[in-house]
């Protein structure tokens, strides 16, 4: 295996052009574009099918290969091959969780096991959001002196508060113990710090980390089974020609690789459809998490203190709610945020500006007065549980974490899960890793044991015991059904109820047209409490390289307006939490344009999976571009 | 014939956040957890010593940065891109926090002796302080010319033609070596540090060295009194006509 990576790093070095010849080629080839007009481009590339010259959008190799693209011939495409033994993708919690526990093994059995992680992020942790309470199991099964290593576990709960909101009032509703959502024995973490903190114990153990790196291809052998993973090109322009700058990605190999990409992944989307991973689970439900940290006034500030509460700014049969977490951390830092479940049928509903009038609510607002808002960021979460749970193992790789998604979703909770599948993914790996002899049919190492072991653990009955919860909201009562429901089947008789509810099918198909349902009348912003769109984007750091094809791809780009315009009237302007998505009008003439600002795009993913058309295609962008959170 | 020179290019450590907020305590800014990168204007001067090894008119190119343990990710980051060896300067809390311009030209001064440089290249400013002081002091602590601002460089023999880019235009000049160069943006475009070089870049050298080995006090000149964020910006005005623009002007006293 190393001669031949050797003798191809040899190859690429020597049959490289010469830079100057390269750049005389790709010359040559701009003025043979240059002549063709740009509609002339265009009209090269719409489908057969179009009546519109829409304007073109999507530049992006994926949609248009560059093999067919004349500016590209003559640029070098062979990549540098490295060899590892295991290749993590994603430095989330499942991720260095699966790092940590794989090296722990190989230390204590003394044998020697190189093992990459690849990171999109900047610096591990920046990538990352979420509330969080975090259940300190599978951190302790993991790293049992957490405490004296400085894990940022620094605010016990010691309030927990749940209520249903209406418009003015509030419905306290008991915390009894039994209840999904009691916090007891966890503790309010800043999960960025966490994951930041888990990325250090990470290289503690000899992990190889790398942030800045997106994994933006799988690599496959002859047999089909995964080969590793190739990280993103660099130097490609808006328009999707390449640039001086331009550098081929790097590709890493391994004997498995483990897909911990977080709540709908882009290269898990893939996989799914090549090894057919979907076929015997319901289709993943979401939600869209939106999160902000607010410095608040001292005498206003509760440590420990847990809020969450359901019903009003949302109808009763638009499922979601809102948290608030006082931090204990030396300043007075409280951490609260609003998830919208992505089933909503009104196209009209943005969950940006509910969770703006929600801070508003009598119950949350003095809270937040005389208090500075410092972050903001979203996510979206996945809410299938128990019957989304996809296959979980393929030749040569496996999935982790939010990934295929285990968050329990009446807990709020999915890190600790996550984690302990990281880790149960470790455990399965390692004893096949450094057998005497590689027991495999396939090139890629397959590894079954991990989803019997996931089965067998308790995250499977977890997840089992509260699988009906999500799905009894869809309901006549919605809210209030499901809480009948959680009461009677959960609390009393703990999920052991013979039967389990089935989704609704995808979050995408449950929009109705625009013309049967009402607009929705959001208050303004005030400034103080509740804010517009764009400061709120620019709060949460991200950025990109400005010059490089949109990674919001769409498969047509007709679409937007012929459809998406034309019957929901263009929801993703709504439910983009970074103002990504604009429908302007166009230049010339009448008629509008989808308009697709990626610098704003905060990888929250909503979009992907939420486009009543399912033609938007979120594809990884250059590495180190995105959102900079700090601690959220 | 071209002599082979060896240049130091000094790198800085700075944050690139957009969102910083002032401490409650008015000392300074948050920097807790707050991304750290390599000075956009640094990536350029690194980018020009490797261009200047590539073509052979320098020997060795050596990243220097000042700064706490997390500095050495910025001279991996210059190591990945074609530096050869690094020097980490080591200078942590309330050292790094009074750092200025005038420590770190001391230091990059002992280093040049040391190292018996012939060329330090620099960016021409930090984005975060904006300070536009480190390359021009340490020219004049080491008594060597300094091309500040340069948007183009070429060695012709043992000197360097610059054109340097002032309020006036373009300025050409010609310096000798040894000499301080600091650069400004359109001196090239800086190469990416692909993850093939970061991973070679692990293998090569990085020294770890103190402030006092190389015989510098730290001591800071300045005291930092208060540091608030700028008034927050208010909201304009929208006037009908000429007239109403002119009362609005004079009843703010500008007119």
């Amino acid at each position: 295996m190393g001669v031949c990576s050797v003798i191809r790093t040899f190859l690429h070095l020597s049959i490289k052009p010469k830079t100057e010849a390269r750049r005389c080629v790709r010359l040559l080839q701009k003025i043979k574009t240059e002549h063709a007009t740009p509609q002339l481009y265009t009209t090269l590339h719409r489908r057969a099918c179009s009546t519109v010259s829409t304007p073109r959008i999507t530049t992006h190799y994926t949609i248009h290969p560059r093999d067919k693209d004349p500016r590209w011939e003559g640029v070098e495409m062979e990549r540098f091959a490295d060899e590892a033994d295991v290749v993590i993708v994603g430095g989330g919690p499942a991720g260095l969780a699966a790092a940590i526990r794989l090296k722990q093994l190989a230390n204590k059995h003394e044998k020697e096991l190189r093992v990459c992680l690849v990171e999109k992020a900047p610096q591990i942790g920046a990538h990352t959001l979420s509330g969080a309470c975090l259940e300190p199991s599978a951190l302790t099964e993991l790293i049992p002196d957490w405490k004296e290593r400085g894990a940022p576990l620094n605010t016990p709960v010691t309030e927990d508060v749940f209520s249903i909101l209406t418009e003015k009032y509030r419905i306290p509703v008991p915390m009894m113990p039994g209840l999904p959502m009691q916090n007891h024995g966890n503790y309010i973490v800043r999960m960025g710090n966490l994951v930041r903190w888990l990325g250090e114990q990470a290289e503690e153990v000899g992990v190889e980390l790398y942030p800045g790196y997106a994994a933006a291809e799988v690599l496959f052998h002859e047999d089909g089974s995964v080969k590793g993973i190739a990280t993103n090109d660099v130097g490609i322009a808006k328009d999707g020609s390449p640039k001086d700058i331009f550098e081929r990605g790097m590709e890493l190999h391994a004997k498995v690789t483990l897909f911990g990409e977080g709540c709908h992944g882009h290269l898990a989307k893939q996989l799914y459809k090549k090894f057919n991973l979907r076929e015997n689970c319901e289709p993943q439900t979401y939600a869209i998490g939106l999160k902000e940290l607010w410095m608040i006034d001292e005498k206003k500030w509760r440590p420990g203190r847990v809020e969450h509460s359901v019903g009003w700014p949302l109808d009763r049969n638009t499922y979601g709610g809102s948290f608030l977490y006082h931090l204990n951390e030396g300043e007075p830092l409280v951490a609260l945020g609003f998830v919208v479940g992505l089933d909503y049928t009104n196209p009209y509903l943005s969950p940006f500006r509910e969770f703006q009038r929600w801070k508003h609510h009598p119950f949350v607002a003095p809270t937040l007065e005389g208090g500075q808002r410092i972050a903001y960021g979203a996510r979206a979460l996945n809410e299938g549980g128990f019957q989304s749970v996809p296959k979980l193992t393929f030749p040569g790789g496996l999935l982790i974490g939010c990934s295929p998604g285990f968050m329990n979703v009446p807990k709020i909770k999915g890190t600790h899960t996550a984690m302990k599948s990281g880790m149960l993914a470790a455990e399965a790996i390692f004893p096949k890793l450094t057998a005497e002899t590689l027991d495999s049919e396939t090139a890629g190492l397959h590894v079954p044991e991990y989803a019997e072991n996931l089965k067998n653990s308790w995250v499977w009955k977890e997840l089992y015991a509260v699988r009906n919860i999500r799905p009894s909201f869809h309901n006549y009562f919605g809210l209030y059904g499901g809480m009948i429901y959680t009461g009677i089947f959960y609390w009393i008789f703990r999920g052991k109820e013979p039967w389990t509810l089935k989704h609704c099918g995808t979050d995408a198909n449950q929009l109705k047209p625009a013309k049967e349902c009402t607009p929705i009348e959001y208050p303004k912003p005030d400034g103080k409490i509740s804010f517009d769109l764009l400061s709120s984007v620019a709060l949460s750091g991200t950025n990109h390289e400005g010059d490089q094809p949109p990674h919001l791809t769409l498969k047509d780009d007709s679409i937007p307006v012929a459809r998406n315009l034309g019957i929901y009237d263009g929801p993703e302007q709504r439910f983009c939490p970074a103002g990504v998505y604009e429908y302007v009008p166009l230049d010339t003439g009448d008629g509008m344009r989808l308009q697709i600002n990626a610098q704003n795009c905060v990888h929250c993913k909503t979009c992907d999976i939420k486009d009543p058309s399912q033609n938007i295609n979120w594809v990884v962008p250059e590495g180190g571009g995105g959102p900079a959170y700090n601690g959220m | 014939k071209c002599p082979r020179v060896s240049p130091v290019v000094t790198l800085c450590y700075c944050f690139v956040s957009p969102q910083i907020r002032v401490k409650p305590d008015n000392t300074g800014v948050v920097t807790d957890g707050v991304k750290h990168s390599m000075n956009p204007f640094c990536e350029i001067a690194v980018e020009e010593a490797v261009k200047l090894k590539e073509k052979k008119l320098i020997k060795e190119v050596v990243a220097v940065s000042c700064g706490p343990q997390q500095s050495q990710e910025t001279i991996r980051t210059a190591l990945a891109m074609g530096a050869d060896r690094g020097i980490h300067v080591d200078v942590s809390g309330k050292d790094y926090e009074n750092l200025g311009p005038l420590q770190v030209s001391k230091i990059l001064a002992a280093l040049a002796k040391q190292e018996d440089a012939q060329l330090i290249l620099l960016g021409k400013q930090a984005i975060d302080d904006d300070c536009n002081q480190t390359g021009q002091m340490t020219a004049a602590l080491l008594d060597w010319p300094q091309g500040t601002f340069a948007s183009e460089v070429s060695l012709e023999g043992d000197k360097i033609n610059l054109v340097r880019e002032i309020d006036g235009g373009l300025e050409h000049i010609k310096i000798n070596t040894p000499a301080v160069i600091t650069a400004d943006l359109r001196l090239n475009t800086p190469r990416y540090a692909t993850l093939p070089n970061i991973m070679k870049a692990k293998k090569k050298k990085i020294a770890t060295v103190k402030p006092a080995d190389l015989g510098v006090d730290l001591t800071s000149r300045l005291e930092v009194l208060k540091v608030e964020e700028p008034p927050q910006r208010e909201a304009g005005m929208k006037v009908e006509t000429v007239e109403d623009l002119v009362v609005k002007l004079k009843e703010a006293g500008r007119v």
